[in-house]
């Protein structure tokens, strides 16, 4: 690091070299305690949104997995069909906040290698820029401005009206999403996404009374915005707690090179007064001696 | 005498289970769910009955209740809990799920305690919801004036 900022400066006499160092020594110090207190300070926002959204998604939680009951205890599996599948990634527009977004492309990227025929619908920037470059073809819609207040059903209602406008056909769907755990911890799971006709042909379906295709319709739209609204409100929680720990250590990593950069700066500045010291007190000698 | 005792206990044990293995009158009460996304009304709470307005008519839900989903219309969901008590929620628009083992999830996208609500403040609503009526010129502006009549109506039906 010092040798590249060294071969920046001319090559003059020893005396500049080591005087111009000092100066870059310096201001590199500057500029990385300014970083650290930028990452603290993104640490503290951070801290604040995260304790929000746990709170909020303690509160969801329950009609979040209330929303997934149906689908367990009726037994809906995924249709026999070759309309494809879908994927709605959910991830946000910021990023300094780890593997959150990363994790997301990664799975999404793996699931299209494997089954080409695969729509994608992004919630948030980020993973659209990852998965931008070599699957552009699959992107069926991108939703911005995710990410800098905390989602409400609205949102979530107006991305489900979106798809559904859309319409998308699949025979198999799912929405990824970062569940969150502790606060150093995160799982990126998937959430499975039912069509109607994978919800008709259900196999305890018949033990359902009363139903027909106006009831089934109007209860796959609104649990697909329930389902999609539990996932933002868990990847949210996940987003801002992965980015209170990234600016943590970022901050810690910043304090260290501090430490060290001060460590060489002192040295460098007692190297540089020796040096002074000795040619003076050469140059005192020499005349001496003349004398 | 402790033998006895412990005897005593075993026999009671299964005198118990016994009895447990009863017909449909004593059915297990229903475990309800009763969520909208930013609050938690009831979770797996045991509850004797349930009374909810759907769009296929209003029914009330009672342990062992068949199968099944509907959705809901804007109107007053009426607990019966296990200790006697009713409680009255407003509901604006939701699901609700009967499972075969008697869960129920009654998932609203909206849910107040009936005794929160302004009478005044629904009126008015009612009001403007008849003017934005009148003065919707799109389809899709009409049915949001309609939808947004449907639930101000309700409202004031369930304040008095």
């Amino acid at each position: 690091m010092f040798s590249r900022s060294a071969a920046i400066i001319p090559q003059c006499s020893q005396q500049v070299r080591g005087m111009a160092t000092l100066k870059m020594i310096s201001i590199r110090l500057k500029s990385v305690k300014n970083i650290q207190k930028i990452t603290q300070s993104m640490k503290m926002v951070s801290a604040a949104k995260y304790t929000k959204a746990e709170r909020e998604l303690k509160l969801a939680r329950p009609y979040g997995i209330g929303a997934q009951e149906f689908y367990k205890k009726a037994e809906v599996k995924d249709e026999e069909g070759e309309k494809g599948q879908l994927i709605i990634a959910v991830s946000s527009d910021r990023g300094l906040c780890g593997a959150v977004h990363s994790s997301i492309g990664r799975i999404v990227k793996t699931d299209i290698a494997a089954n080409p025929n695969t729509k994608v619908v992004i919630v948030g920037d980020k993973v659209r820029n990852i998965l931008q470059r070599l699957y552009a073809k699959n992107i069926a819609m991108v939703v911005t401005e995710v990410g800098r207040k905390p989602a409400v059903f609205g949102d979530a209602a107006l991305v489900a009206q979106s798809i559904i406008n859309s319409g998308i056909e699949f025979s198999k769907g799912k929405i990824l999403f970062n569940a969150f755990r502790t606060v150093v911890s995160f799982r990126t799971t998937e959430m499975p996404l039912y069509s109607q006709n994978a919800v008709a042909n259900a196999s305890k379906l018949p033990v359902y009374d009363s139903l027909d295709s106006d009831v089934i319709q109007s209860y796959t739209e609104f649990s697909l915005a329930s389902l999609l609204f539990y996932s933002m409100k868990e990847n949210a929680t996940s987003e801002q707690s992965s980015r209170m720990t990234a600016m943590d250590n970022a901050s810690k990593n910043a304090g260290e090179m501090i430490d060290k950069l001060t460590m060489t700066f002192n040295r460098t500045r007692q190297a540089v007064i020796t040096r002074e010291l000795i040619e003076i007190i050469s140059g005192a000698a020499a005349l001496e001696t003349k004398n | 005498m402790a033998l006895t005792r412990s005897a005593l206990r075993l026999f009671s044990g299964r005198f118990t289970q016994a009895c447990q293995v009863r017909g449909y009158a004593d059915a297990p009460s229903m475990s309800l769910t009763f969520a909208a996304p930013s609050q938690v009304l009831y979770n797996n709470i045991s509850v004797k009955q349930i009374d909810v307005p759907s769009f296929s008519g209003s029914f009330g839900i009672l342990p062992a209740h068949v199968p099944t989903l509907a959705v809901l219309k804007p109107g007053v969901v009426t607990v019966f809990e296990n200790d006697g008590s009713t409680k009255k929620f407003f509901v604006s628009s939701g699901t609700v799920t009967i499972n075969e083992d008697s869960t129920v999830q009654l998932l609203a996208e909206e849910a107040v305690p009936v005794d929160t609500l302004d009478i005044s403040a629904a009126k008015e609503l009612l009001a403007q919801s008849q003017s934005q009526l009148a003065s919707a010129s799109s389809e899709v502006a009409k049915a949001e004036a309609e939808i947004s009549i449907e639930v101000s109506e309700a409202l004031v039906k369930a304040c008095e």
